[in-house]
């Protein structure tokens, strides 16, 4: 289980690592905290000519705030946000989804960016992300950037809408008002595994939002708004047949534990969200 | 302070292990050392049409037919009606399961190894894979090894008295159970390193075994050379559970090509080759009948028991041990009169069945626990109660159980009575009465087992293998300094016997235990052992430390008298000095003389010196028994079907605990790792016998998390077969957690009639079951 021969840049800035991921002689992978990739590489399930390692590229790592959200560089680490050494526009839902992410070792090296561009159906922040109406800022040539929402940006399982010699820069997340109410609730068979189901619901009357979020299901996360206009109307979870339902259109394949999981896991997260009223 | 037998002395081998300066094989350094890789079989079963070395590396790619000289492993058994496998150290002409060695690549570095081992190309014509065991017993699929004409390693039957049972029988319980496929997952793998000695003319092999006097011997055999011409060397070796007791493919073929490279050769197993050609154990079936009457007392069991023993048969273990003792342990402490059993030893496309901690008890005692509470729920009793009506009684002690076992000494339904007591049966009646008021669902569960331990000669006989002895030898020698040497050929690769050893000589010579070094593992500087397993290493060796003791201390007394102008019967050893009342020499005055001084001893002086080898058997050659009852309490969480285990009590009576401190560290692993089996741990494998659960991610053990704070309580009661009433019990705690956990999952959910009968009862499981008998609705809250 040693990864094939490969080279390993370390770009001092963007420009530099879109240059080299540019160079279509080599074959080149990013990089960034490695938690995912570097498994992988070992499994040899994936062998790059080259490395580009982006995670202490300086604009990876910057955190900025404007009036209307908070950006987050791609290489921010689990842990950091998790010890709340960056702002936090989610009131606490940030902080507490990346206290659950794998083992401390893990969240001490994994990046946001790296994880929502891995996307693997399992993971915390593409669910997350999609929960909190989250923005993916995204370079072509380490200057100028387009973006892309986070409901749109992850197209399926392990597959985003990242073109190649494109970098992913950072995640806008919007503030909340002090109105909001979220819960994320995720199903584990062990402490730090990846989860069998996940649902997040995030609500904030001030910016009349309302979204339900399933995760670890098949593909990129279902999002429910037949859920979320319910949970608006009548602040109290819907039952599970009624989820059950909505899953049954969302997910026609779902077989019946893992609607169940989603089911439970959402009046969970609801009731977690509720929790203090 | 004595740290003889029965202190709570700290491990003297924790101080290199916790401060990483233990060294394993993957720690060694030599001179112009190669790393290996295997290529291993991409598919369950097929034929090999060609192997083709790839260009430029033909000299570092060997094959079987490289390897021509060197004999499959054969293991032999005198069971009737068995059929021995040829297990190739790499395939030749067939493979029988996915990871199976077919070439070994050597390079500087194992990454480079492996970029070899890629090249390789192996043309395999596929064959139908046998997957399901109980499919595989009858005619008409694929077989695994044509010349048998089917796939059965073995069929026995054990025919009891039974109609009688059958007659007086008011309750008839008739159920199925499975417990998974499992991976042992030592924290160390498998890992061995071989190179030639020019000087000593021998082959000097480093591997991580639980058993090195049987690799040398083994090593000599198929490779053949003679046993002089090869030395095994055991360094620190980070877990074994059974995964390291019999003789791995892996150790012929590097030892072979050391030798034919002229240079140091390491393979490494790393977790994926573990995960994949290491998934080996555990797998049974079992459809039982059990007949009772109305209170509940057990008359007869009707068992057909059947292991998925994989493709080949271990050496020197067979394939059939498992199913051996699975139709002999079955009735475990159960006093029992009816007893019918037909085992399976079955052969499919899956890696050699090798005998994991508990060896098939902890699937029995899984399916008779759940048994002897399905009778109870039958007859509507407290199963407790039922439990130790069926137990042997420590009145009828010795006992001799329907399939002849010898239980020497103890006091089965007390222990089920005190385990009630540390777990408060009474109590917890009653908050589960207001748990299932509020929608909880809490259960209570026990189960019970013997462990029989330090078995010698006939036993193995009745399984096939007269060659495991009865007995073990061991060396004791009082240095020129007034410290003690210990030699064991037996190993120590977890089990703290570098230090119980040195309490069992520091017993009988009263040196601390910090002035007592232990070696084992050398074949070079050890007596002959077969080493580690069947929870014989503290009865054995710790008796055969204790005899060569004996005997030291004896002379030691000799030596004294004459220097404190006495007789020897007037000596007594204490503090490492030799009294004769208030006068005293130390031993290091004695060895001083004995070795330096020998002016200051008598012209007639004892010869036989300071050093002493002496063997020892156990008055009993059937083994002795150890026993205990676990018992769990659970919360099903009826929405997720999670099982969170709320408490854990384990009451067990050893014998002689010679250190208590190590015996809990002990009952804690072992019962992780029952824990393990009881609701996380299972190989999957595809229709076509690919392995579904090749790395960790897959592949659930429990962590830290995962596990309850368990509460041990014990009692003594000696063996009187054996030195110091000592009793083996390193298998123990892993044997009954399936069924003290399964039956609280079952306690828990009983009014929702939802029964789990296979192992592991996983969230899945329950969750199906549960969906299955509500139609589809659960509340989730």
């Amino acid at each position: 289980m040693k990864p094939a021969a490969f080279d390993h840049q370390r770009p001092a800035d963007l420009e530099a690592a879109i240059r080299v991921l540019n160079d279509s002689a080599v074959d080149s992978k990013v990089i960034a905290g490695g938690q995912s990739l570097g498994p992988m590489l070992n499994l040899r399930l994936t062998r790059p000519e080259r490395l580009v390692e982006i995670s202490n590229a300086g604009a990876m790592r910057e955190i900025s705030e404007t009036a209307t959200h908070v950006s987050f560089g791609a290489a921010t680490r689990h842990a950091e946000i998790e010890d709340r050494l960056t702002p936090d526009p989610s009131r606490g839902m940030m902080p507490f989804v990346a206290s659950g992410i794998a083992y401390r070792a893990v969240r001490n090296k994994g990046t946001i960016g790296g994880s929502i561009c891995h996307a693997d159906p399992a993971a915390d922040w593409v669910t997350a992300m999609t929960a909190l109406d989250a923005t993916i800022v995204i370079t072509t040539n380490g200057k100028d950037t387009r973006t892309v929402p986070m409901t749109g940006f992850m197209q399926g399982a392990y597959r985003t809408s990242l073109a190649p010699g494109e970098i992913m820069t950072a995640v806008q997340v919007p503030y909340y008002s002090d109105q909001m109410v979220w819960g994320y609730y995720k199903i584990c068979r062990k402490v730090g595994e990846f989860s069998d189901a996940i649902a997040a619901w995030v609500a904030d009357p001030g910016r009349k939002y309302s979204r339900v979020v399933f995760g670890a299901g098949a593909g990129a996360p279902l999002v429910s708004e037949r859920l979320a206009e319910l949970l608006a109307q009548t602040g109290a979870a819907p039952d599970p047949a009624t989820v059950k339902e909505e899953l049954a259109v969302l997910a026609p394949d779902l077989d019946p534990v893992k609607q169940q999981l989603f089911a439970v896991a959402l009046q969970r997260c609801v009731k977690e969200a509720l929790g203090d009223e | 302070m004595s740290t003889g037998i029965g202190a709570r002395v700290q491990r003297k081998e924790d101080h290199r292990l916790l401060n990483g300066q233990a060294k394993f094989v993957g720690d060694l350094k030599f001179p112009r050392l190669w790393e290996a890789a295997f290529v291993r079989s991409p598919v369950a079963h097929g034929r090999i049409r060609s192997i083709t070395k790839p260009a430029g590396h033909a000299a570092r790619v060997f094959t079987a037919a490289d390897l021509h000289d060197v004999l499959p492993i054969h293991a032999e058994s005198s069971l009737p009606g068995y059929n021995a496998s040829d297990f190739y150290p790499l395939a030749k002409d067939k493979v029988r399961y996915v990871g199976e060695c077919i070439a070994i690549c050597i390079a500087p570095t194992r990454a480079e190894a492996e970029d070899i081992a890629e090249l390789v190309q192996v043309d395999i014509d596929p064959l139908p894979a046998v997957v399901d065991a109980l499919k595989a017993r009858k005619p008409g699929g694929a077989i695994l090894h044509e010349e048998w004409g089917n796939n059965l390693f073995l069929e026995t039957r054990f025919e009891g008295d039974f109609e009688e049972a059958k007659r007086l029988a008011t309750v008839v319980i008739e159920r199925e159970y499975n417990t998974a496929r499992q991976c042992m997952n030592p924290m160390e793998g498998k890992g061995t390193l071989s190179y030639w000695d020019d000087r000593t003319n021998q082959l000097v092999v480093y591997t991580s075994t639980q058993v090195p006097h049987l690799i040398r011997t083994g090593i000599a055999q198929f490779l053949q050379m003679d046993q002089g011409e090869v030395r095994v060397i055991a360094p620190d070796v980070g877990g074994g559970f059974g995964y390291k007791c019999v003789l791995q493919p892996e150790e012929l073929s590097v030892s072979w090509v050391a030798r034919k490279t002229g240079r140091p050769v390491r393979w490494t197993e790393d977790r994926r080759e573990h995960l994949v050609a290491g998934a080996n154990t555990r797998q049974h079936h079992y459809k039982i009948t059990a007949y009772a009457d109305d209170n509940g007392r057990l008359l007869g069991l009707d068992a057909d028991i059947t292991v998925d023993v994989g493709a080949y048969s271990v050496w020197p273990f067979t394939a059939c041990l498992e199913a051996a003792q699975a139709g002999g342990n079955l009735p475990g402490p159960y006093d029992l009169k009816g007893y019918r059993c037909k085992t399976y030893s079955v052969a499919t496309n899956k890696p050699a069945f090798t005998p994991y901690r508990g060896v098939a008890r902890p699937g029995v005692c899984f399916a008779m626990e759940l048994t002897i509470d399905a009778i109870a729920r039958a007859v509507g009793r407290e199963p407790a109660e039922v439990r130790k009506e069926n137990l042997v009684a420590g009145a009828l002690m010795p006992y001799t159980n329907v399939t002849g076992k010898f239980y020497d000494s103890g006091d089965y339904p007390d222990s089920v009575v005190q385990a009630e007591k540390l777990i408060d049966l009474t109590g917890f009646r009653k908050r589960q009465a207001e748990a299932r008021k509020e929608g909880r669902s809490i259960g209570i569960g026990f189960s019970t087992f013997t462990e029989q331990s330090a078995h010698g000669t006939k036993v193995f006989a009745a399984w096939g293998l007269a060659l495991v002895p009865g007995y073990e030898q061991a060396m004791v020698k009082l240095t020129p300094s007034g410290s003690v040497e210990v030699r064991s050929g037996n190993h120590s690769f977890g089990q703290g016997l570098e230090t119980t050893l040195a309490q069992v000589a520091s017993e009988w010579l009263t040196v601390d235990v910090g002035q007592i070094n232990v070696l084992m593992g050398d074949t070079g500087m050890t007596p002959y052992s077969t080493g580690a397993y069947a929870s014989r290493g503290m009865v054995m060796a710790g008796g055969a430390v204790s005899k060569a003791a004996e005997v030291l201390h004896n002379r030691i007394k000799i030596h004294a008298a004459h220097l404190l102008q006495c007789k020897p019967g007037d000596i007594f050893l204490k503090d490492a000095h030799a009294f004769h009342g208030s006068a005293s020499v130390s031993l290091k005055d004695i060895a001083r003389a004995w070795y330096l001084r020998p002016d200051q001893l008598p012209d007639d002086v004892d010869t036989a010196g300071l050093e002493v080898t002496e063997g020892y058997k156990p008055d009993i050659d059937t083994g002795v028994f150890t026993y205990a009852t676990h018992a769990a309490i659970v919360e099903v969480d009826t929405g997720t079907g999670k099982v969170d285990i709320q408490d854990y009590v384990v009451f067990e009576d050893c014998g002689k605990r010679v250190n208590p401190l190590i015996l809990e560290g002990q009952t804690y692993g072992g019962a992780a790792q029952g824990i393990g089996t009881a609701l996380f741990e299972e190989v999957l494998y595809d229709a076509n016998g690919q392995p579904l659960t090749s790395t960790l991610a897959d592949y659930i053990l429990p962590g830290a998390a995962e596990l309850p704070t368990m509460r041990l309580s014990h009692k003594e009661t000696l063996s009187p077969y054996t030195r110091h009433g000592i009793k083996g019990v390193g298998e123990g705690a892993a044997i009954a957690p399936g069924g003290a956990i399964v039956n609280a999952i079952n306690d828990a959910l009983a009014p929702m009639n939802v029964e789990i009968n296979d192992l592991p009862a996983t969230p899945h499981k329950i969750l199906a079951a549960l969906l299955a008998n509500s139609g589809g609705e659960r509340g989730a809250a």
